[in-house]
């Protein structure tokens, strides 16, 4: 099966240089008009066939290392590394992403599937897609000749095969793990459909508006697998690193919320493009920013330029992705200037207070975070070079910088859908602005009525101010976006005679992009009320005998018994401990301590109790070796559940967006002058 | 008082709320309940996990106990923190705190975020400012001028791939 394996990598690769070279040349003849003795629209065919065959070859390669893990063939060493006989069958498939070998062949091979879809839909626009195919078969020869040459996937074990392989990596040993990292790779290699056809129809001289509509949906969709592998990656880390947080600002989870960023502002930017001709290139280079940011935090992570808790994989594979990186800036930069009198804007902005410029403020926001995450990345590579020392950047440099930009940005997504296209007068921001101003203080106030207090002793408490000042804006960006429902919906609703839950339907079928952005942003404060309660948490460690109690917040724990498990994968310790609040028994938790036998390593398995206020988070640390008694550690992590729970919101605000509107730009309804403003983009189907 | 006079008044008493905030902000330090527990979520454990000193949770750790037992001494010998900070630097180097120092080059990690987004944000403004200075004859020569600098060739180019793809917006 490895020489298949093997094999199959090699015939992809041959594949998708043909591709690549036959589309080029079929491209430059069309572009050209050259005579030639074979016809360019049937070379180009070829190409695009190539591309499709391609994509059964690595699938091939994929099928080949699948089959591989599931037959314990151990004479490949990425097997013998990432696997074992007693791992249980879902992680078996996870295998194929625990390593670097594996999970470049997963890239490629879902890079290939994204190329055969685009190639299978060449007719919506054959030369666009022509373009579009030829430049992914270019990011396709780079992976695939990387999976060859450097980091092979079918290397053969020498000397003696052991009976047994070293097992999964622990830390991987959980559900999540199945499907974030596909989850993430889908987003990530997502982004270069997008990026291929913004550099094809920028080669092509292509009206951008045009571009932009195909891949629309190709972008959400990607963008939606981004968000998603991000915050499965978030519950895996609070569910099985122990710590009781879920995000540590680790170079790696910097290198997936980078590319998200820009992404999202180029979700939003493209809107402008769309409506008023503006901000091409602005859009143009958000798509190549955000494909190499892709590239970039792989390269980071692979090279080891950066320590990082997930840097399992570190290899010499890093030149090969500076060189690539290197290769696909310089087409970006030397298309644009070829190109760039073909992007000149057709509008220009009039005011400070309008739609527009929110859009505008909007990306700045979304960049300037992308840029301190990067800086705060590289910034360690940086002080070693100019002063010789390296430094650490972590999660205090990110709370204190990061988290006022991300306050503006949840500010302004209340913000901008309250404002008209081109300008705002005093009475139409006065209007829309007042439910949300007064939502706001409310909150505050109620917030110190309960007795949240922005400072301690004396001293501003960061944590509890910013989380009230979150509060705040959740509150009102809430407010903001129910009134613009409740508006749109009221007028259906007088005018249909339907009742307003049944108008809000129909207001939303109407417009399902604009809508189903309002509750994509739903969800987004929902993640921030969730975000900002970990200003309140609390925790204690104890070491506990039998019957040993321990208090946190509402609960008291205590120590019913521990026990032993043992199976073929691993060997397990458990508490058993009952939860009483206000002197009942409400409930039982046994957090567990496991030692994998193949890889000889501990994991702990978290008990979580979620209710909509917090979490109850107790870990089996393990057994203090002086004493013998086990340690047990419990926190209380306010609204943690929100966080999962918005990006349910999230999730399916994207869906309402992805179906088309019942009524594209044709809807009769006529508003009410008074209303006139925030309403007429509603009811028309614009954004 | 005017709607323009209104707008401009607005305008500034938002911006002076934020440059409030933002002063507050920047001059007040994380309140010291308990200066174990804040000093140990600056520095790191140097076990190899990259996690803050006071979120370690390996059992059996061999540097956090040790490192926490070092703070405590500190403490309780009236060191202040800038004082614990360079004991520990001067024992296990820089990368032991969790964030760049303000001194030196290690300013530069502070400054520049918000350099950069001051920047951007100050470009912004000056710019949407201008293009609304533009009077309405201007903006619609400029809008002219981007219409006519596409060649009669171009424009038809244009018009042809539109209306040959213009079926085709709903993928």
């Amino acid at each position: 099966m490895a020489t298949f394996g093997s094999f199959c990598l090699l015939i992809a690769l041959v594949l998708a240089a043909y591709n690549l070279f036959a589309g080029g040349v079929a491209l430059r003849l069309i572009a050209t008009g050259q005579p030639s003795r074979v016809s360019p629209e049937r070379l180009a065919d070829t190409a695009r066939r190539a591309g499709i065959a391609g994509f059964v070859a690595i699938t091939g390669a994929a099928f080949a290392l699948i089959w591989s893990v599931f037959t314990n063939d151990f004479s490949i060493t990425y097997i013998l590394e990432h696997s074992n006989r007693a791992l249980p069958i879902p992680y078996k498939f996870a295998a194929l992403w625990s390593g670097q070998e594996g999970s470049l062949l997963l890239w490629a091979w879902l890079l290939g599937t994204y190329g055969f879809v685009l190639r299978l839909r060449h007719k919506t626009d054959v030369k666009l897609y022509a373009y579009a195919g030829t430049i992914l078969s270019g990011i396709q020869v780079f992976f695939f000749a990387v999976l060859v040459f450097a980091a092979p996937p079918f290397a053969l074990l020498k000397g003696a095969i052991p009976d047994d392989g070293n097992g999964l990596n622990p830390l991987l040993q959980y559900p999540e793990m199945v499907i974030h990292p596909p989850m993430l790779y889908l987003g990530y290699v997502g982004f270069s459909v997008p990026f291929a056809f913004a550099l094809g129809a920028l080669m092509m001289r292509y009206p951008g508006e045009k571009w932009i509509r195909i891949t629309r949906t190709w972008t959400m969709v990607t963008w939606l697998f981004l968000t998603c592998g991000i915050f499965l990656g978030m519950h895996w880390a609070y569910a099985v690193l122990g710590w009781g947080g879920y995000w540590g600002w680790d170079p790696v989870e910097n290198a997936s919320f980078m590319p998200w960023l820009t992404g999202t502002a180029f979700l939003h930017s493209v809107m402008m493009q769309e409506r008023k001709g503006m901000m091409k290139s602005w859009n143009v280079w958000l798509i190549f920013s955000t494909f190499l940011l892709t590239m970039l935090g792989t390269l980071l992570t692979r090279a080891g330029l950066v320590s990082s808790v997930h840097a399992f994989a570190q290899s010499s594979i890093g030149t090969w992705f500076v060189v690539f990186m290197g290769i696909v800036l310089a087409v970006c930069i030397f298309t644009y200037i070829l190109q760039r009198g073909h992007l000149k804007t057709e509008h220009h902005m009039e005011s400070l207070v309008s739609r527009e410029s929110s859009f505008l403020f909007n990306n700045l926001v979304l960049l300037t975070a992308c840029f301190v995450i990067l800086w705060g990345t590289l910034f360690p590579i940086i002080s070693e070079y100019v002063q010789g020392t390296k430094v650490t950047v972590g999660a205090p440099f990110y709370n204190r910088v990061a988290v006022p930009i991300g306050l503006f940005l949840v500010f302004l997504t209340g913000v901008g859908p309250l404002l008209p296209w081109r300008a705002a007068s005093f009475k139409a921001v006065k209007r829309n602005f007042v439910l949300p101003v007064i939502a706001l203080w409310a909150t505050v106030i109620v917030c110190l009525a309960v007795g949240v207090r922005p400072w301690k002793d004396g001293a501003l408490d960061q944590g509890s101010f910013y989380a009230i000042v979150a509060f705040g804006v959740a509150a009102a960006v809430l407010t903001a976006i129910i009134a613009e429902f409740l508006r749109g919906a009221g007028v259906i609703s007088r005018q249909t005679h339907r009742n307003l839950f049944a108008a809000t339907w129909l207001l939303t079928r109407r417009n399902t992009r604009r809508y189903g952005g309002y509750i994509v942003h739903i969800g987004v404060v929902v993640v921030v009320i969730g975000l900002a309660g970990s200003a309140f948490n609390r925790s204690i460690e104890s070491e506990m005998g039998l019957h040993s109690k321990m208090s946190v917040g509402p609960y008291t724990l205590e120590c019913m018994g521990f026990t032993q498990d043992t199976n073929q994968n691993y060997n397990s310790d458990y508490a058993v401990l009952d939860v009483s609040q206000g002197g009942k028994k409400v409930f039982q938790m046994t957090p567990e301590r496991r030692f994998y036998l193949a890889s000889g390593q501990p994991q702990t398995m978290v008990a979580i109790h979620s209710v909509p206020e917090w979490d109850l988070y107790v870990v089996y640390e393990g057994t203090n070796p002086d004493t013998g008694q086990p340690i047990i550690k419990a926190f209380l992590n306010p609204l943690v559940g929100w966080i999962w729970f918005g990006l349910v919101i999230i999730v399916g605000g994207t869906f309402v967006a992805l179906v088309p509107s019942l009524t594209p730009a044709t809807a009769t309804l006529r508003v009410p002058a008074a209303q006139a403003a925030p309403m007429t983009p509603a009811l028309k189907g614009g954004d | 008082m005017g709607a323009q006079a209104r707008v401009t008044f607005w305008t500034r008493a938002a911006e002076a709320a934020l440059l409030a905030a933002a002063i507050v902000i920047s001059s007040c330090s994380t309140a010291p309940t308990s200066r174990l527990n804040t000093l140990s979520h600056q520095l790191m454990c140097q076990c190899g996990c990259a996690q803050l000193l006071g979120e370690c949770d390996h059992v059996g750790c061999p540097d956090r106990d040790k490192e926490l037992s070092e703070l405590t001494t500190d403490i309780a010998a009236g060191l202040t923190d800038q004082q614990v900070m360079d004991e520990f630097v001067a024992k296990y180097g820089a990368t032991v705190l969790a964030a760049p120092t303000t001194k030196g080059f290690d300013l530069v990690a502070w400054v520049a975020p918000f350099a950069v987004f001051g920047a951007a944000l100050l470009g912004t403004i000056l710019l949407i400012r201008r293009w609304g200075g533009l009077g309405l004859e201007q903006r619609a020569q400029a809008a002219g001028a981007v219409a006519q600098s596409a060649d009669p060739a171009e424009q038809e180019r244009l018009d042809r791939v539109r209306r040959e793809t213009g079926s085709n917006d709903e993928f």
